[in-house]
């Protein structure tokens, strides 16, 4: 069967299972969207601009575990693109971005709308490709879904050149032949997947006293929450996560620590620098984790468990690795494992937190910490909850309780402002049995407003939680305690009201001003199945805490 | 310490800017790289000499390894042989000219170009002797070199090879050109 190849990629997004892609046309692309036009099976989604469409698919692919797709032109459209591509990677989300790409006559011209999108997003996708053979097309396409989802996932993009896009190609349907990347098997081969280390690990998990889980966005990705739960329970160890580890194991559990790190909680950094034996599963020990390297957890022992083996060993030396899938290894390793007993660790660890709660002292007549807390309560901790970045993403890390993977979405690795408002709208369509809240800040807010476009055209029933403070919060916090107080460009109004921004799309405004209030606005926000947005005014001296100052160790805290 | 690579990656355009791209964003130091087609030909090989300790070799091999389109990283041993080759135009006059080829021969050597005022010396072999030839030759006014880069290869029957299972898939455009 001859087909174009426009319609191959959209057979190709058929075959995937591909029912919902997000995306801004262009001259570039022109002969796919015209194949779109009578496609029943694929919904697109407008965004107001590119990067928005990117964050969506990646809201999209964490909320639900499936690849989020885009589909932008060539040139700006593609470059639009960077920050969501970036920050999928770095967070290791599966996206596969199509770019249309001038014809192959014009390449390497300096043409009209060229841009070399294969070497601009060479160091921030998992794999990328230009296609110059019509012929490779449906091989190419069916490869990129198949590296951006298996192993560790990540961004793929494919670069379709315009004559690529109305070639004739021989199209034939997937043969389910295994993909020759994988074939070569050297992912495990050369890896530290030596089942020694597995019978290392369970002599040091039986011997050890002191142990304590670091879980990481890897448990969420491999959907690794129950097996996660039923190995901590059996060794009687709590559990800390990174920020990406959130919902990993459930946050109202006895076990359950909290983030540790920079604005973890001190019983998270206090359990973590005792410990004599730290498991670390499907996380890559950030900076924002570790601090300062030499007292991170000196006296433990780690096991790391990852899949990536690139991971072991790179930021903080494993004693005991074992690379693999975490679901099969956390599968063996509490099989195995010898049953323990609760003892004056476990006590001692309970103490900590007893003594050491997250707390915060009101600054102003709301409480951001107070908004978010009684977020939880009323969506009974059930709500995908999307952050933008910075304070509003810390306070939605402490004071939401999350219970299981794929509700806490935020920008980890690369931190980019702007993340939430997009990422919440595919959130809200890869989930449409949850309500999804984008927790914000007035800066980041700002950064991708335009998507309240996108909010008010499809009607996506998003509670936009903007707490302002008319600051860039965070940096405030940092030049307060760092650079004695000289709020270089931080200050950022009083400049926008958000309600007449909200009305502006056609989306109703709520404000909280007060303790008092929350809860009535919130009941009447969620209570509503239409976009909200919720503006909430709070002090610019509130601050997260507890804090690692930079270059700290994680035991030593500010608060 | 100096650690040798062997890396076979997909003969396809784009691939040499990967590895490349690597080096530099992670911060690694190379000394040589040296790449060209193999026995194989939808495989090219890439020789890289590096400067580094353990960790760098470790992260550097791993890294390599999540690259799609790299196929195998081997670290090549002490048994191996390494060679590079350089050509060195060196300054020559008739009085200077029977010295400068006197010195070629000891290092085995050859002389592959000759006029009034120049030779162009052919040399092959590690980059120990190239430097010692350098050297040698730095005295008479070393007037241009180019060198290819170290390529090594394991002694004996160990090999850095990678036999493909699905044989039939025919291979694709690009060939030779990285």
């Amino acid at each position: 069967m001859k087909l174009t190849g426009a319609q191959v990629l959209i057979e190709c997004l058929k075959e995937q299972k591909v029912d919902l892609i997000f995306g801004y046309p262009g001259g570039a692309v022109l002969p796919i969207y015209d194949v779109l036009y009578n496609t029943k099976e694929i919904t697109h989604i407008l965004t107001a601009h590119e990067q928005g469409a990117t964050h969506a698919a990646d809201g999209y692919a964490r909320s639900t575990g499936k690849p989020g797709v885009v589909l932008v032109t060539s040139g700006p459209g593609a470059t639009n693109t960077i920050t969501g591509i970036a920050t999928a990677y770095m967070d290791s989300v599966p996206l596969v971005v199509f770019t249309g790409q001038v014809a192959a006559s014009l390449l390497g011209r300096d043409s009209f709308q060229e841009v070399d999108m294969a070497g601009i997003t060479m160091p921030i996708t998992k794999h990328n490709y230009i296609v110059k053979d019509p012929a490779r097309l449906p091989h190419i396409i069916r490869e990129a879904f198949d590296i951006a989802t298996s192993g560790r996932p990540g961004p793929v993009v494919v670069d379709i050149p315009k004559d690529i896009q109305t070639a004739l190609i021989e199209f034939k349907p997937d043969d389910g032949q295994p993909m020759e990347w994988k074939t070569r098997g050297k992912w495990y081969e050369e890896a530290d997947n030596n089942p020694e280390n597995m019978e290392k690990a369970l002599e040091l998990i039986d011997e050890c006293q002191h142990p304590v889980i670091y879980a990481g966005g890897g448990i969420n990705i491999s959907g690794t929450h129950k097996e996660l739960l039923e190995f901590a329970e059996k060794i009687k160890a709590p559990v800390c996560v990174s920020l990406m580890g959130m919902g990993a194991f459930p946050g109202d559990h006895p076990y359950f620590l909290g983030m540790v790190g920079m604005h973890g909680t001190r019983y998270a950094n206090y359990a973590v620098s005792n410990s004599d034996c730290l498991i670390a599963i499907g996380a890559r020990f950030s900076d924002r984790v570790i601090s300062k390297v030499e007292n991170f957890a000196p006296d433990a022992r780690i096991i790391h468990i990852d899949i990536d083996p690139a991971e072991i060993s790179k930021n903080v030396t494993a004693h005991i690795a074992v690379c693999g899938d975490v679901k099969e290894i956390l599968t063996e390793l509490t099989g195995k494992v010898h049953e323990k007993a609760e003892n004056g660790w476990n006590k001692q660890v309970q103490e900590w937190k007893k003594t050491h709660p997250l707390k915060y002292r009101g600054q102003g007549a709301l409480s951001p910490q107070y908004v978010i807390k009684k977020l939880y309560e009323l969506t009974e901790g059930k709500a995908v909850i999307t952050t933008e970045v910075g304070q509003n993403q810390m306070w939605a890390a402490q004071f939401y309780k999350y219970t299981e993977p794929r509700t806490f979405l935020t920008s980890g690795g690369l931190g980019a402002m702007g993340y939430g408002l997009g990422a919440s709208i595919g959130a809200a369509m890869g989930r449409p049995d949850r309500r999804v809240v984008n927790i914000a800040g007035d800066g980041s807010f700002k950064m991708n407003s335009t998507e309240l476009a996108t909010v008010s055209k499809y009607r996506v029933p998003i509670i936009q939680l903007v707490l302002n403070n008319h600051t860039l919060g965070m940096v405030r916090q940092w030049q307060d305690l760092f650079f004695q107080g000289r709020f270089s460009q931080s200050t950022l109004g009083p400049d926008v009201d958000f309600l007449k921004l909200a009305d502006a799309y056609g989306i109703k405004g709520l404000r909280i001003s007060s303790n008092q209030e929350v809860e009535e606005v919130l009941k009447q926000a969620l209570s509503l199945n239409e976009p909200v947005v919720v503006e909430c005014d709070i002090s610019p001296d509130e601050k997260v805490y507890p804090m690692v100052a930079p270059g700290a160790a994680i035991d030593d805290l500010i608060d | 310490m100096k650690y040798v690579l062997g890396v076979l990656v997909d003969n396809h355009p784009g691939v040499l800017s990967k590895v490349s791209g690597l080096f530099s964003r992670r911060g690694f130091n190379i000394d040589s790289l040296a790449v060209g087609v193999t026995e194989n030909p939808e495989i090219s090989r890439i020789t890289i000499v590096v400067d580094g300790d353990e960790y760098i070799v470790d992260q550097l091999t791993k890294q390599l390894n999540k690259l799609i389109n790299v196929i195998k990283v081997s670290v090549i041993g002490e048994d191996s042989i390494s060679r590079e080759l350089a050509l060195i135009k060196v300054k020559a006059t008739p009085v200077t000219r029977n010295q400068i080829v006197d010195i070629v021969n000891i290092f085995r050597a050859k002389v592959v170009d000759v006029n009034r005022n120049s030779i162009i010396v052919e040399i092959t072999g590690d980059s120990k002797k190239i430097a010692a030839l350098e050297e040698m030759l730095d005295d008479f006014g070393i007037l241009e070199m180019v060198r290819t880069g170290n390529i090594s290869i394991d002694r004996g029957m160990k090999m850095v090879k990678y036999i493909r299972q699905n044989k039939e898939e025919e291979m694709y455009y690009g060939k030779n050109v990285l």
